[in-house]
């Protein structure tokens, strides 16, 4: 977005923010932001909360959507003041910066133990006016640019919120009255934090008289809030939809390209009605591929967040693919197959492979090496030509021989080898991460998201169908 | 109140007086659908009041609610309409001699002989209807495309007939429970609303209103653990209704308190699950011991 041409208007800011939204892969056409102006028409503009639900309304249209659109209207119209501030030359200050200590925005004079329970207070009952007069009091009171400061926004957030002893963990030493003896709710520190952020950068914008570039969501800010419950029925949802399409898929494919191959014999057959010549060519039909599929679960504590992502993606899959034969392993390896076919609640299950499995044996850390002995020892005779074998784990060996010649030779005797990696690929390879080692035998996926987990599934059904 | 309301707080204080208590961007989604007759879709977990808001609406407009309950290979027989084949054939049987083949097939197929389904009967209407399309992500993707035509231009075509225009134009609340992604082209033409479980203010109003004899302590109690319930990794975590039931569950026993003796007595109202049941009893029960030695 450059500055200074920017149209003038509503309309045009609009029509923006409808591009931002389209950058952060909403789905959003002509037809949404026609009924925007509409909507917006009907109810009056003067609250912020209404236009804002009004908007969202028209053009978020699903949970996760709507909570793209929340991050980018506030970003949005969070640079558009900035701009327009920056274009006018209007600061903080009124333009004059001599009664500074007069405004009662000065850190000196403030009793920081008040302003420590008025945030608290604040948080407990999601005053948002007020808490967003106070970020700026705690910013004067802790954030003076010029002295403490790192420079680094984020870095700056968190060291004001440990200056100012919010935590979400309870404080008995507190009064029964006072919210921070219960601890604060993480939504509410996490959106102090963001008025303390957006606080900072509009000082820094006021300073430097310059708009940084908008910077795109992470997956982080965009995956919904985590807490392991969510997530295990954010992972179900998706999964369950994934099976959808996983049915769906196939038959998809296998009706585009029904007939591939010429059946010679039938063909012959046919011929012999028509004198000897093919007049009429038989095909020979597709069948669809079953895929015969070995999963390998890593369980140990490096991947504990994410082994419940896994070990749902692997219930998730039992339900999808009847020939399957799962294993979880941390220092040794053991079959899980029978759990999966027990059980079918996923708490019973987790709760199962966590009491009878016997995978952690004298340490408790993974050895990838001597993982890949056994299950080959365990497979040897099964494992066939056909089958595709995935790999849910980390690859941090704690230091130990990763026996890369093992994965091969497994790997060389299935038909196609996956691994799904839950750190983001920035952290691979460092610290005792062995995933190079591994990623020439087989193909290698990020996931720790279910739309990571949605990307890989996809791939998976399509090259498995040609 | 026959006439739309006029402003957000209008139909907000509409609803209330329907007995149901809308949080801000449920009146404003609400009165967007009304003011742009624009079907609404409403999603959200299972017991967060969808359906009621489609009942709130209808009763405070002053409107009949037509409802069409969706499952599992419902069909347009059954949605739209279907011809009365009987009557059909009665009417033949009665005129079998003498009349021509074209008189009868101009007969048989007149309105008459049309059984109305919901969606027929909305558009249909001769006073505006609230239409409410109950759990749409039930049916199959067939289905959605079906309704395409009627919730866009209020329109029906019956083959034998032509178009059946809307003589007037319902308000269309369709809710899901998100068991699935509806398509694209449904979602592009509704409005959105997103309802979860509503904060704990809002959750103890609820409750207030349809169980005022209840003590505000106890309530105020109540719905803080029914938010510690809901926090758990339960099958079926309780829904507002069943907070509501709860209360007046409550209200009959005549209990001051909930400790963990009445918890324990009362907690089936609320979880529904034997597994549930179990984790309830030891996370929560716990969670209320200290109440006991007070009494």
């Amino acid at each position: 977005m450059s500055l200074p041409p920017a149209l003038p208007g509503i309309d045009a800011r609009l029509l923006e923010l409808g591009e931002e939204l389209r950058a952060e892969g909403l789905a959003i056409g002509t037809s949404e932001l026609l009924d925007a102006f509409a909507a917006l028409e009907e109810i009056d503009w003067t609250e912020r909360e209404r236009f804002q639900s009004a908007l969202a309304a028209t053009l978020a249209k699903s949970p996760e959507g709507r909570r793209v659109f929340d991050l980018v209207f506030e970003r949005f119209f969070f640079r558009a003041v900035e701009a327009a501030a920056l274009r006018e030359g209007v600061t903080e200050r009124g333009g004059s910066r001599e009664d500074d200590g007069r405004n009662g925005l000065d850190g000196s004079q403030l009793d920081l133990d008040e302003l420590r329970a008025a945030i608290a207070q604040a948080m407990a009952d999601f005053d948002e006016a007020r808490l967003r007069d106070l970020a700026r009091l705690a910013i004067a009171a802790f954030g003076r640019p010029d002295e403490a400061s790192s420079g680094v926004v984020g870095v700056d957030v968190q060291r004001i919120r440990r200056a100012l002893g919010l935590r979400s963990d309870p404080q008995p030493q507190f009064d029964p009255e006072d919210p921070r003896r219960e601890g604060l709710g993480r939504e509410a520190l996490r959106h102090f934090e963001m008025l303390l952020r957006q606080e900072l950068e509009r000082a820094q914008i006021e300073r430097t008289q310059t708009l940084a570039p908008a910077r795109p969501l992470g997956d982080l800010d965009r995956a919904l809030p985590s807490g392991p419950t969510a997530d295990l029925a954010a992972v179900h949802r998706v999964v369950a939809q994934l099976r959808r399409r996983l049915a769906t898929r196939g038959s998809e494919l296998r009706g585009q390209r029904r007939h591939d191959h010429i059946d010679m014999r039938r063909t012959m057959r046919g011929s012999l009605q028509t004198g000897g010549v093919p007049v009429v060519i038989k095909q020979r039909p597709r069948r669809p591929r079953r895929p015969e599929l070995y999963v390998l679960c890593d369980v140990s504590t490096s991947v504990t967040s994410a082994s419940v992502f896994f070990l749902s993606v692997l219930h998730a899959l039992h339900d999808s693919f009847r020939r399957m034969r799962s294993f979880v392993f941390i220092e040794r390896v053991s079959e899980v197959t029978d759990v999966f076919a027990h059980e079918r609640a996923f708490k019973a299950v987790s709760e199962a492979i966590a009491g009878e499995a016997g995978v952690a044996d004298v340490s408790g850390y993974t050895d990838y090496g001597r993982v890949w002995s056994e299950f080959r020892v365990l497979v040897e005779d099964d494992l066939d030509p056909r089958a595709t074998l995935i790999v849910l784990g980390d690859a941090r060996t704690n230091g130990r021989d990763p026996r890369a010649a093992e994965f091969a030779a497994l790997t060389a005797r299935a038909r196609r080898a996956f691994w799904l990696n839950p750190e983001p690929r920035l952290y691979w390879n460092y610290g005792d991460s062995v995933i190079a080692a591994y990623a020439p035998f087989c193909e290698v996926f990020e996931c720790w998201t279910t739309r990571q987990l949605e990307d890989f599934v996809r791939s998976l059904t399509a090259s498995a169908a040609a | 109140m026959d006439a739309l309301p006029a402003s957000v707080d209008e139909l907000t204080d509409g609803l209330r007086a329907a007995g149901y208590l809308p949080g801000s961007s449920t009146a404003l989604v609400a009165y967007l659908a009304i003011r742009l007759g624009k079907p609404v879709l409403v999603e959200g977990p299972a017991g967060v009041g969808k359906t009621e808001l489609a009942k709130a609406l209808a009763s405070c407009l002053g409107r009949e609610l037509v409802r069409l309950q969706c499952y599992e290979g419902l069909d347009e027989a059954k949605a739209l309409y279907e011809w009365n084949y009987r009557k059909q054939l009665l009417r033949i049987q009665a005129e079998a001699d003498g009349a021509s083949w074209s008189e009868v097939q101009d007969d048989i197929f007149g309105k008459e002989f049309l059984l109305a389904r919901p969606l027929l009967s909305a558009i249909s209407a001769s006073s505006p209807v609230v239409l409410l399309i109950d759990e749409i992500d039930k049916t199959d993707q067939e289905f959605e495309a079906m309704l395409l035509e009627v919730l866009s231009d209020f329109q029906i075509t019956i083959p034998e007939l032509g178009r059946i225009e809307a003589i007037s134009q319902p308000v269309v609340v369709l809710t899901s429970n998100n068991s699935r992604e509806l398509t694209e082209a449904l979602k592009r033409r509704c409005l959105y609303l997103w309802l979860d479980y509503p904060t704990l203010e809002h959750e103890l109003e609820i409750v207030r209103l349809h169980a005022p004899e209840l003590a505000e302590t106890v309530a105020r109690k109540l719905v803080g653990v029914i938010g510690m319930v809901r926090e758990l990794d339960l099958k079926k975590p309780p829904s507002i209704a069943e907070a509501i039931d709860w209360a007046r569950a409550l209200l009959l026993l005549g209990a001051r308190d909930i400790d963990e003796d009445t918890f324990a007595q009362t907690m089936s109202v609320i979880v529904k699950h034997r597994t549930d049941l179990e984790v309830v009893a030891a996370r929560v029960g716990i969670a209320l011991a200290p109440a006991t030695p007070a009494q």
